[in-house]
């Protein structure tokens, strides 16, 4: 297996990257970490006329934090968020997450921005960016800087916003208020494999105890991730109930991996312990 | 159509390397069929057996998921790479020979590789943590047993032969 021939652009600035995207848009590809665009060039799923490797953008290999979030830019590599001890402390759900991402050896290469455009809906981090309420920004010649809100940006299976003029810079996943708890989880086959069901929880409660707010997202449930309010589910600390209420508002699909059933059950099994982590995370 | 060549430079294994090269030759291609080294290997080519793992810079990547027009100006260590200097078996590789850490081999560069570039961050794993290291490289021969013994005494090894002798 190897990839079709490719015209290739090695821009030194972001200038630079967004320019030939203006003029070769159509034809090409943003090349960053490369962890699922090449596989797609090596099985030939995938022939761009050009690639465009941001790999030299050195500027982009940050993750930053303050008291408001995360900022996540175009080169930092899986590995950069998930050693970050700012960003950890500040997103805990950032690393829970993003060490499930296949394997260590893949998260050195494999961008977090990178993921989220690739959209794959069994992605982690396009669900963290989901659940977190976060933002996308891009940048293109024609319209300069935009800001695109999760619940925007993932348009269906490996579709995102981000369109073929524009580069997406940074990722920026604010911090839950409040005393919010997180929790990460999910079931593969094998360590480190697509998931058959993950789930990231938050709950947030109030000074007594009481559950104030409680939120879950899903990948591998559907073509996008799936977000669910279950404030009210959640209220009385009623976890299986609220997991039950999740499982009921998710429509899988049956694919060779696992049936439509079984992906439910798993969201039922694994939405009712990550509640319970994320809760016994900030409880009084 | 005439495919366009790139001048690269690399340094592999602390050996100045230039070659020209389409923008689709992948890194591991670049070893082996440019620069004859044939330690990598190529095994499923798209990311998921780890055999043609190397290190970029120090940090463990798959050379099957990465251009060497990409790579131009960074340094790659291979297996090859990963003995002494004076060419004798690494402490990886003499772990791997002691605790029957391979049966065909296919796969074990990029074992070699991944555990050479874990031992530097992490000089005394337990067990689980030697699990978890090599979670991203397949062997179909031997059960990984004794691979997760070659990381302990793999381990042990790099300890002695780093202790300043008494």
């Amino acid at each position: 297996m190897k990839p079709p021939p490719v015209v290739y652009h090695g821009p030194d600035t972001l200038e630079e990257a967004v320019r030939l995207l203006a003029e070769h848009g159509a034809e090409a590809k943003v090349l960053a970490g490369g962890q699922s665009l090449v596989p797609m060039l090596n099985m030939r799923l995938t022939a761009p006329r050009r690639l465009v490797d941001v790999n030299r953008l050195d500027e982009l290999a940050y993750v930053r934090s303050d008291r408001h979030g995360v900022r996540v830019g175009a080169l930092a590599r899986h590995a950069d968020v998930e050693r970050a001890t700012h960003a950890f402390e500040t997103v805990p759900l950032l690393r829970q997450a993003v060490r499930t991402v296949a394997h260590p050896t893949i998260r050195n290469r494999g961008t977090t921005v990178g993921s989220l455009v690739h959209a794959d809906p069994a992605g982690e981090m396009p669900a963290v960016l989901a659940l977190l309420d976060g933002e996308v920004l891009l940048r293109s010649e024609r319209d300069g800087e935009r800001t695109v809100a999760a619940a925007d940006f993932f348009v269906g299976p490996m579709e995102s916003a981000c369109r073929e003029d524009e580069v997406a810079v940074e990722a920026y996943f604010p911090r839950p208020a409040g005393r919010t708890g997180t929790d990460w989880r999910e079931l593969s086959r094998r360590s480190g494999d697509y998931a058959l069901c993950g789930v990231g929880t938050l709950v947030r409660v109030d000074d007594a105890g009481a559950v104030v707010a409680a939120r879950a997202a899903y990948i591998a449930m559907g073509s996008v991730p799936q977000v669910v309010d279950l404030t009210e589910a959640a209220a009385d600390g009623d976890w299986s109930a609220a997991a039950e209420s999740a499982a009921d508002q998710l429509d899988p699909e049956d694919d060779i991996h696992a049936s439509a059933e079984y992906r439910r059950h798993l969201a039922r099994v694994l939405t009712a312990r990550s509640l319970k982590a994320s809760y016994e995370a900030v409880a009084p | 159509m005439t495919e366009q060549l790139h001048q690269v430079t690399l340094t592999v294994n602390g050996v100045t390397r230039r070659g020209a090269v389409p923008a689709r030759r992948l890194l591991a291609d670049f070893l082996r069929r440019d620069l004859a080294l044939t330690g990598t290997h190529l095994g499923c080519e798209h990311g998921v057996c780890g055999a043609c793992t190397v290190l970029l810079d120090g940090v463990p990547v798959r050379s099957c998921l990465l251009f060497a027009v990409s790579a131009d100006g960074h340094e790659v260590t291979t297996v090859e790479g990963c003995c002494q200097t004076s060419g004798d078996l690494g402490p990886v590789q003499q772990a791997f020979l002691e605790c029957h850490g391979l049966q065909c081999g296919f796969c074990t560069p990029g074992f070699i590789t991944t555990i050479t570039a874990y031992l530097e961050e992490n000089p005394k794993p337990t067990e689980e943590e030697a699990r978890e290291a090599i979670g991203g490289n397949l062997c179909r021969c031997t059960g990984y047993q004794n691979i997760v013994a070659a990381v302990l005494r793999a381990a042990e090894l790099k300890r002695e032969r780093e202790a300043p002798h008494a």
